[in-house]
């Protein structure tokens, strides 16, 4: 039996909703295991309207003439892409366009059903008053393609005079050879009873009621001795393994059912030292008066170069392919622009505007396995009507002290980016691991800051 | 010397002031007299005692004042009057003529001759006339005393009008003094010094104004309540991963987590693709456990079907920006796998990832992921949904619902809702489920080791919790800086 009540009030043939429905699982299957139809393409059809054989084949573009679906006159294919090019279907013409034949679905007659994976004929489109439906699923994955076959028969033919009925196609394949399609297959497989609760931790069920669970579940089991029989449709191309079966034995027994319990386990906790010491240092700033920002990991290539005036810093940087924005061009290497941005963003704040940031940079490094690598950066700015530059080194000489470092140094430093004679690197033991300084009035004006700033900014790794 | 003083050192010598004869008689503007009166009984002792007194006095109208400026209107037009007599007709275009020659007719100071040869013409009848209105008016505005039959007359002709001034009698207080004591702001070291507190008088304190401001450094909103998380997680004996690391290969991000090479999610609409450095050098990644993961995916094997596909080593290599800090927990559980006996674990995270998604009010390209996980021996749903209730209720959440969900390399999943009572709705909170053997088995975990796992957004519990509509107003640069100043302590397990 099918498990259904014969009953059911189905009426056969689509109504508006079944249509719409059938629709969107195509849709769904395209967008999913389809990849956006790139790996499998669907069609379907009004049986009625055509005639088999039908024959997958291949023709030059300009000899592919048909009207397309929802189109009004015959055109080629070159004449329909471009048409295509300006709308929904745009994505799918990638696909195939470099390719000097376009592959073709036809019947007996030459009416053209499709030309996959773009678009069907409109001869053949299908309506509420269709009451035979050809579906042709073109692939480039041969399994995608049976399992996106099973899936739609199985989900529509309940809608068949005679509920489940498929009129199988016989497929001649280009060497001879035939097989039949859809496979609609089955599997059973053999599973331990006492082994399909272990993950779900449903500790009362009998074998029976495991049978039961599955059953409800559309994966037909029955008990055979100490083991379950379970019979894997067409339907259920997700089972892979038998956790999937576990996980449909604990859906159909309800999640909210299970009973909890606490892990008995009982382990002590170690932070990271690095975000440990990172939440530490964040009070200690917090303490000195500074807000924290919490800005963009992503930034422009400018961001980080040109803007404070070192250009060719963009060369470290860890660059996005295709970004969407400008906005998304690399990975910060510093926390700069963030923190100037932010400044610019609140001009109504009383000043003088102190703010810090303790987050991470990335860099390229030849070292690591991916080529790049974190680090851990503290960054403090100050901007008033003076520029602070005592105030940023005091912030700096009382995280050292806070830090308990006494072998640092500050050494004043050229670097472009800082106002001429307000720059210092700083330097633990004999290793530069940050700067501070007034920041030129260019970079200023190019982050739009009206008012002078100095900046702090350090490599808090080496402390950890 | 203020007006203040003046009137002390006055009542210090004689016994009463009358505040309209001491302001005319020290040449005093009277209105600034009574405002030192009043400022002497708004202290708080009484140096004064002033009677409020009232008296009519007569003061010129804006027309007496012109009298007393130019004549009156009879006396201006007896003026105009020669020796050889003027036209009536003449006479009478002066401004304000009928009044005028009809006073002068009454006092007998013109005469008209009605019956000269030129017309009706008028002439002098006494050869000298005093302006005796002028003059009372004079007097009135010195305060001279006038005739009261008189004043009588000049109020008919509304040159004066009276005028009710409010004066003060000021005699000494009860605690008078020639000296001000004023009341003091606040207390100072000096007065504990001198013990002068004990004779000083306070001003009263003003208890409905708010306090001054106080300066402050400050700690941002979102970090908060990561602080919080951190701590829940902590206390529960949850070790933190290491997380320092944005950029990952395909391989840890989804290979070694049996999500196919094919799946959407690895498209480039989704994932934030690296140019440079483009790829992981293939050498750097663990061959036989590579191996293992290419064969899995292509053919099954630990009891699976696998995917059947053919499965790329390019695909692994790309480098992207991480799409989930679960990434890290592969890299973890292999580490965990390669010791030589296995030990239980209790492991987080909390960091950023990245989505190439669209953006929205609640979505941006990064933001933060938490989550947790246990390895241990037989574990089962049951102790999921166990952590998962003590860790909640942790954030003051007591009941929990659970629906079935799907996630590449979880099975069972769950997703996790709770009751929301401002919004009176179940709301999703999180994500959870248990790792598949298909990326456990090819690292070494034992067979009977499961994983349980949860993740949740850092971000949208504290949009909930702090009513913020638009992710941008709590991460980013066009943060309101006033927010984060004025971000309460947070409490996750206070609703």
């Amino acid at each position: 039996s099918s498990g259904i009540n014969a009953e059911w009030p189905l009426r056969p043939g689509l109504t508006e909703d079944s249509y719409n429905s059938f629709i969107l699982l195509q849709d769904k299957l395209h967008q999913n295991i389809g990849r956006e139809r790139s790996l499998v393409s669907i069609g379907t059809h009004d049986l009625d309207t055509i005639q088999g054989p039908f024959k997958y084949h291949a023709l030059p573009p300009p000899e592919i003439k048909f009207q397309p679906l929802n189109q009004d006159t015959v055109m080629t294919a070159p004449q329909m892409f471009d048409i295509f090019r300006k709308n929904y279907l745009k994505p799918y013409l990638q696909i195939i366009e470099s390719s000097p034949v376009y592959p073709l679905i036809t019947d007996v007659n030459g009416t053209v059903l499709s030309l996959p994976p773009v678009i069907n004929g409109n001869h053949s489109k299908i309506s509420l008053s269709t009451r035979n439906i050809f579906i042709e699923v073109t692939a480039k994955d041969r399994k995608k393609a049976g399992i996106v076959l099973d899936t739609i028969c199985g989900a529509f033919s309940e809608y068949c005079t005679t509920p489940h009925t498929i009129e199988a196609v016989e497929i001649v394949q280009a060497d001879g050879s035939t097989f039949s399609s859809p496979k609609m297959g089955s599997r059973i497989e053999e599973y331990d009873s006492a082994e399909l609760c272990l993950k779900s931790g449903i500790k009362t069920a009998t074998p029976e009621q495991l049978a039961d669970l599955l059953t409800k579940m559309c994966l037909r089991a029955s008990v055979a001795g100490e083991k379950l029989k379970v019979e894997i449709g067409p339907t259920r191309h997700d089972i892979l393994h038998q956790c999937d079966v576990e996980e449909d034995i604990a859906i159909a027994y309800g999640y909210n059912n299970i009973p909890q319990v606490l892990p008995d386990l009982y382990t002590i906790a170690v932070e990271q030292d690095v975000n440990k010491l990172s939440d530490s240092v964040r009070e200690e700033l917090a303490r000195c008066g500074f807000t924290e920002v919490l800005t963009f990991s992503l930034c422009s290539r400018d961001d980080v170069s040109v803007n404070l005036r070192i250009p060719e810093a963009v060369g470290g940087a860890v660059q996005i392919s295709n970004p969407k924005t400008f906005e998304f061009q690399v990975v910060r290497t510093t926390l700069l622009p963030g923190m100037l941005k932010t400044a610019s963003c609140n001009r109504n704040m009383p000043l003088p505007l102190k703010l810090f940031e303790v987050s991470d940079i990335v860099v390229k490094d030849t070292l690591t396995e991916t080529g790049t690598k974190n680090y851990r950066y503290v960054c403090a700015l100050f901007a008033g009507k003076t520029s602070g530059f005592e105030v940023v080194h005091g912030l700096l000489d009382r995280v050292m002290l806070m830090l308990d470092v006494k072998d640092y140094h500050i050494q004043q430093t050229s670097d472009p980016m800082f106002f001429p004679g307000r720059g210092a690197d700083i330097i633990l033991g004999t290793k530069k691991i940050g700067h501070l300084g007034i920041l030129h009035p260019e970079v200023l004006e190019k982050f739009d800051v009206t008012l002078p700033c100095s900046v702090l900014e350090f490599n808090l790794d080496p402390f950890v | 010397m203020s007006l203040d003083q003046v009137i002390l050192n006055t009542l210090s010598e004689q016994k009463e002031i009358d505040s309209l004869i001491f302001a005319s008689e020290n040449g005093l503007d009277h209105q600034k007299l009574v405002g030192a009166i009043k400022s002497l009984l708004s202290l708080p002792k009484e140096y004064i005692k002033a009677e409020q007194k009232q008296i009519s006095v007569w003061e010129l109208t804006d027309e007496g004042k012109s009298f007393v400026a130019n004549g009156s209107y009879e006396f201006v037009l007896y003026s105009a009057v020669t020796k050889d007599g003027i036209l009536q007709k003449e006479l009478m275009k002066m401004p304000n003529a009928k009044i005028g020659f009809s006073k002068a007719m009454t006092l007998g100071w013109l005469v008209i001759d009605k019956k000269h040869e030129d017309g009706p013409t008028v002439f002098r009848k006494v050869d000298d006339a005093t302006d005796v209105v002028k003059t009372m008016l004079e007097d009135i505005n010195t305060q001279k005393k006038v005739d009261e039959k008189k004043i009588q007359d000049l109020k008919k002709r509304k040159l004066i009008t009276p005028v009710v001034t409010k004066f003060y009698l000021v005699t000494k207080g009860t605690s008078f003094n020639t000296q001000i004591e004023r009341p003091e702001a606040d207390l100072t070291a000096d007065m504990l010094q001198d013990g002068s507190w004990k004779e000083k008088s306070f001003k009263e304190y003003n208890f409905k104004a708010k306090g001054a401001p106080i300066t402050s450094g400050y700690l941002h909103p979102l970090l908060k309540v990561r602080t919080e998380y951190r701590r829940i997680f902590l206390d529960m004996g949850f070790s933190e991963m290491p997380t320092n690391k944005f950029v990952e290969n395909g391989f840890w991000n989804f290979d070694a987590l049996f999500q196919p090479q094919q799946h959407p999610a690895r498209d480039a609409h989704d994932t934030f693709f690296i140019s440079n450095p483009e790829m992981t050098d293939a050498s750097k990644l663990p061959a036989d456990y590579l191996e293992k993961v290419k064969s899995t995916h292509e053919n099954g094997g630990y009891g699976s079907t696998g995917y059947n596909y053919d499965w790329k080593i390019s695909e692994a290599q790309k480098n992207i920006l991480r799409t989930h800090t679960t990434a890290v927990s592969a890299r973890m559980l292999y580490k965990l796998a390669q010791q030589e006996e296995f030990r239980p674990v209790k492991m987080f995270s909390i960091d950023r990832v990245f989505r190439n998604e669209t953006l929205d009010a609640t979505h941006l390209a990064e933001f933060h992921q938490i989550e947790g996980l246990v390895a241990d021996r037989n574990l089962t749903l049951g102790h999921l949904i166990g952590i998962l209730y003590a860790f909640f209720k942790k954030l003051g959440i007591e009941k929990l619902k659970f629906k079935p969900a799907y996630n590449p390399y979880t099975e069972p999943s769950m997703e996790i809702f709770s009751y929301h009572p401002g919004l009176k709705k179940w709301v999703e909170i999180g994500n959870s489920g248990m790792f598949r053997p298909e990326m456990l088995l090819p690292m070494g975990i034992p067979k009977d080791v499961n994983v349980i796992a949860w993740g949740l957004s850092l971000e949208r519990p504290t949009m909930i919790k702090y009513g913020i509509n638009n992710i941008r107003e709590l991460i980013g640069h066009k943060v309101n800086l006033n927010m984060v100043q004025e971000n309460p302590i947070c409490r996750l397990n206070k609703v």
